[in-house]
């Protein structure tokens, strides 16, 4: 029989020991130059840092496990969106949102609570430069369906033209998303539940515009929609 | 130790010769040749993890990374390399969806003093700390989905061990982003997360 004691000795001892102590070193380091950093600049440190270098690239990474190791998007148990090359101003302002549960999330609303707003800024620019190829996997088969609708509308259905809005190759500007390239799973699912997932909360929202152009789609016209601007580049 | 080389030396010679998919029942030879190492049941055994309950394309994903020796741990090495090589990818298919819908047990060998404290760096990350939430991958019961594990219910000593061996520099599924998570959380978190995990139904 063999015990979890001799399980763990079976584990590579010397090399855990070796790299443990050097990412200790490290990691007491970091703390220490950003600690310093803080209190230099204000005289008091704590809770929200100034986004030193080494705290953004940190973030970075944090966003990019869930969001894509290149922004591009991601599929876990819930579709995580594209960031990359996203308007910095509509990122900025989702994440406000997420505070302000104007746009319901348990995990974003903890990931946004922590920013500082100067963090949120340049966590923004940073997505905002990246244009790795869209994340892909949506059905092929609807979507030149999903370019008439993204181009032309439904007038019958008073769906406006997306691109009036979201622009010709789905590129956004300011507080419209882009949606080129998006996460065609995300895009489904933000379509198809807007109410209960935008425009949360008293305080009226930019989100409000789309309530009655998500609700007067139906269920495969959405996914044509999706399935064409998640291929876009 | 011993007995489990043992048992992988028996294993290697049942792979060998008995592989026969076109009479495929849960007492084939095939999944004996798993459940040999990983339990009666497939619930688990010592090192060898639950495999019941398991996503099945994730069974099928590490059989792969088996193969193509990326899953590169001492113990996928020592075992699980050699217990995959003859196995064609139609039976691998058959004994993933097999081992998937036997109903999971519960591990439930960890500190149920860190249960809360785990649940809650499950949920929701330690955002301060760079901790992402497991959740957003995982699923809210740690049920896993397409080929994300579950996790829930495995045993804390493979938990851990896994969680230790990403920051060791091993390695499983290309690009997935484990390794990073794995990276920032420190021994407490590993702790308090794998024995919340090992209660999980």
């Amino acid at each position: 029989m063999i015990g979890a004691r001799s399980v763990e000795a079976d584990a590579p001892g010397g090399r855990r020991g070796g790299r443990i102590v050097r990412t200790t070193g490290l990691r007491l380091a970091m703390q220490t130059l950003v600690l310093a950093m803080a209190f230099s600049v204000s005289g008091y440190a704590q809770e929200r840092l100034v986004p030193a270098k080494g705290g953004l690239e940190a973030k970075l990474e944090y966003c990019k496990t869930c969001h894509g190791l290149s922004g591009q998007g991601y599929l876990g148990y819930f579709p995580m969106p594209r960031l990359a090359g996203q308007q910095p101003e509509y990122i900025e302002a989702q994440l406000r949102a997420f505070i302000e549960r104007r746009r319901s999330n348990p995990v974003m609303r903890n990931v946004a609570h922590v920013l500082s707003p100067s963090m949120v800024t340049a966590l923004a620019m940073h997505f905002s430069h990246l244009h790795p190829p869209p994340f892909g996997g949506a059905p092929r088969g609807s979507i030149a369906t999903g370019k008439r609708i993204y181009e032309e509308g439904l007038p019958e259905a008073n769906v406006p033209a997306c691109s009036a809005c979201h622009g010709p190759e789905g590129k956004g500007q300011n507080e419209i998303p882009r949606l080129a390239g998006q996460v065609y799973q995300y895009t489904v699912g933000q379509l198809s539940g807007w109410k209960s997932e935008r425009g949360q909360g008293t305080a009226v929202d930019t989100s409000a515009i789309m309530a009655p152009t998500a609700h007067n789609l139906t269920r495969s016209q959405v996914e044509a929609v999706a399935a064409y601007v998640s291929y876009l580049q | 130790m011993k007995r489990i080389g043992l048992k992988i030396a028996i294993l290697a010679v049942f792979a060998t010769t008995a592989s026969n998919p076109s009479s495929w029942a849960g007492e084939s030879a095939a999944v004996r040749n798993c459940t040999w190492c990983h339990g009666t049941g497939a619930q688990g055994y010592t090192v060898a993890p639950r495999l019941a309950g398991q996503r099945p394309q994730y069974i099928m994903s590490q059989i792969r990374s088996f193969r193509e020796h990326s899953r590169n741990n001492p113990f996928s090495k020592q075992y699980m390399w050699s217990a995959v090589a003859a196995l064609d990818p139609h039976t691998a298919r058959d004994l993933a969806n097999y081992f998937a819908t036997i109903q999971p047990k519960p591990a439930n060998d960890g500190d149920s003093t860190l249960a809360s404290r785990g649940r809650t760096i499950y949920m929701d990350g330690i955002p301060e700390a760079n901790i992402v939430s497991c959740y957003a991958c995982h699923g809210p019961n740690a049920e896993g989905v397409r080929d994300i594990p579950r996790l829930g219910g495995l045993s804390y000593s493979y938990l851990k061990g896994r969680l230790e061996q990403w920051g060791q520099g091993y390695h499983s599924t290309p690009g997935s982003p484990m390794p990073m998570v794995a990276t920032h959380l420190g021994p407490d978190e590993v702790e308090a997360l794998t024995s919340y995990l090992s209660f999980v139904r």
